[in-house]
């Protein structure tokens, strides 16, 4: 953001000087998004639970925002400079768009969130990293497409599905399993209630759905009419109906052995 | 060496008042209407890449008849004010009224600084609020002084006698079309009273929509749904939201 840069400097995440400091600062992160493609879109979800340490400091955060009509982002990490590097990037893309009188490119748009987490570079290095996942509709490709990155910014395009966070490796073998090419929207919506359910099974730090709170996760899907974020009845109704199989069935779904 | 004439200042300010005025005149007129469900903006614009009509923030359009090159820089300048005045405090925290002072410090400045040449624009700063009373629309002429405008307001070169038509004519509570019809016929008034024709590919519209879900109100109507509008007039406003914004 050039003109901010230019006026307001201090306002910038990656201008900031970081005071010395002695070991890991304690600060609430938060943990596991997944994202999951279907013809026609992509789903972006993300449990609820910020920890600290060992403490869970908050059971119903938010993780998934849109950042424009088009997409969405999911952040996992340190909770306070992820939100704020998030509102940062929706005002840049919002900012171009009016300006410039049209849309960022999909790729455009993952690049700047790169640039963006790089510049946090410094940051991450005393154990504040922010690692979002960037999901978003293609407009001129027609499909969606889900962006990773790594702590230094380094990009990639993920094919299929893909999941950042403490979690991650459990949400994403379960996507391995239950992914399949022709997923309807609803079915993309169920499976990623039910990786996020497998990654609250074996991480301690990502948060199942908490039905005593009702607190379920939050589920966004993009289409070519935009982004939506699914209802707190729809989300509550798949995690409860996840919930009930796998009364039955601890485990989940099985795939076929062969 | 020689001396200088002397200008006295009144002149001074009436010679750049006019200069300013003229500029504006050349150009084409457009008019701000309130509508029941929010604020129609319309003006009679050949290009469609140049817009006269823009958004600013969630709620604020704006609109503006001169010159090109003037009135892009200041919009841009608005955005830019809004834009950061929303990321450093809320986003409720950005009003028509804060952004139309900006600009009347602007153009005021510029209008009565010596080395500069005023600018010869004339804006137009609206906000939609949650209901038709809350609706501020300002109008801002060239020389830094604002008007607050109630129902319709009209800038450019025919102004006043499109405003004083309109003013006949606009009653509270019309629908989009009523007031899309009203507007152009407005527009269509040439100066010795005859009417003429402006088809619907030279009109530009937006609307700032009251009753859209999203937090950004701005919304350009354009195609086929503006010709419906014109024709008919019952046209479902949210049907066709999704194709026709963002273009």
């Amino acid at each position: 953001m050039d003109f901010l840069s230019a006026h307001q400097p201090e306002l910038l995440p990656g201008n900031r000087q970081l005071p010395p400091t002695q070991g890991v600062i304690e600060a609430p992160h938060g943990t596991t998004i997944v994202a999951v493609t279907f013809p026609g879109g992509v789903v972006l979800a993300g449990d609820r639970r910020a920890t600290m340490g060992n403490v869970i400091a908050q059971r119903d955060i938010e993780k998934v925002f849109p950042a424009d009509e088009y997409s969405a982002v999911g952040i996992a990490g340190t909770a306070g400079l992820a939100v704020e590097m998030v509102k940062l990037f929706q005002l840049e893309l919002e900012h171009f768009e009016k300006v410039e009188g049209a849309q960022l490119s999909l790729e455009g748009k993952a690049n700047r969130l790169s640039t963006m987490i790089r510049s946090n570079l410094g940051m991450a290095m005393q154990g504040l990293a922010v690692v979002p996942l960037f999901a978003g509709y293609d407009v001129d490709r027609g499909k969606g497409r889900i962006f990773s990155y790594d702590v230094t910014g380094g990009r990639s395009e993920e094919h299929n599905y893909a999941a950042t966070g403490s979690g991650s490796i459990f949400a994403r073998g379960a996507m391995k399993k239950l992914f399949r090419e022709d997923l309807t929207e609803d079915q993309a919506t169920m499976l990623v209630v039910q990786a996020l359910y497998d990654a609250a099974d074996d991480d301690s730090a990502t948060g199942g759905p908490d039905v005593a709170r009702r607190i379920y996760p939050i589920v966004t899907v993009i289409t070519e009419d935009g982004f939506r974020r699914i209802t707190e009845d729809e989300s509550s109704d798949i995690a409860r109906s996840v919930l009930e199989r796998r009364l039955e069935q601890p485990d989940g779904p099985r795939a076929a052995l062969l | 060496m020689s001396t200088p004439f002397y200008v006295s200042p009144q002149q001074a300010m009436a010679d750049r008042a006019e200069y300013a005025r003229k500029g504006i005149a050349r150009g084409r007129s457009l008019v701000v209407l309130q509508y029941s469900d929010g604020i129609v903006f319309v003006g009679e614009n050949p290009s469609r890449a140049l817009h006269k009509f823009s958004e600013i923030y969630d709620r604020i359009g704006f609109a503006a008849a001169g010159k090109y090159n003037e009135y892009e820089n200041l919009r841009i300048g608005g955005v830019r004010y809004a834009d950061l005045r929303g990321y450093t405090y809320d986003r409720d925290d950005v009003t028509a009224r804060g952004l139309a002072n900006v600009y009347a410090q602007t153009l005021g400045t510029i209008f009565s600084s010596a080395g500069e040449k005023p600018y010869e624009v004339e804006l137009v700063v609206a906000e939609v609020g949650e209901t038709p009373d809350g609706d501020q629309i300002y109008r801002l002429p060239h020389d830094g002084s604002i008007v607050d405008e109630h129902g319709s307001v009209a800038v450019g070169g025919n102004a006043e006698q499109i405003s004083s038509y309109l003013d006949q004519r606009h009653q509270d509570g019309m629908t989009l079309a009523e007031a899309l019809k009203l507007a152009v016929q407005a527009l269509s008034r040439d100066t010795n009273g005859t009417q003429r024709e402006i088809p619907a590919e030279r009109l530009e519209v937006a609307v700032l929509d009251r009753t859209r879900p999203q937090s950004r109100k701005f919304r350009r109507i354009v195609g086929p749904q503006l010709s419906r509008l014109l024709a008919g007039g019952g046209a479902d406003l949210s049907k066709d939201d999704s194709d026709s914004e963002e273009e």
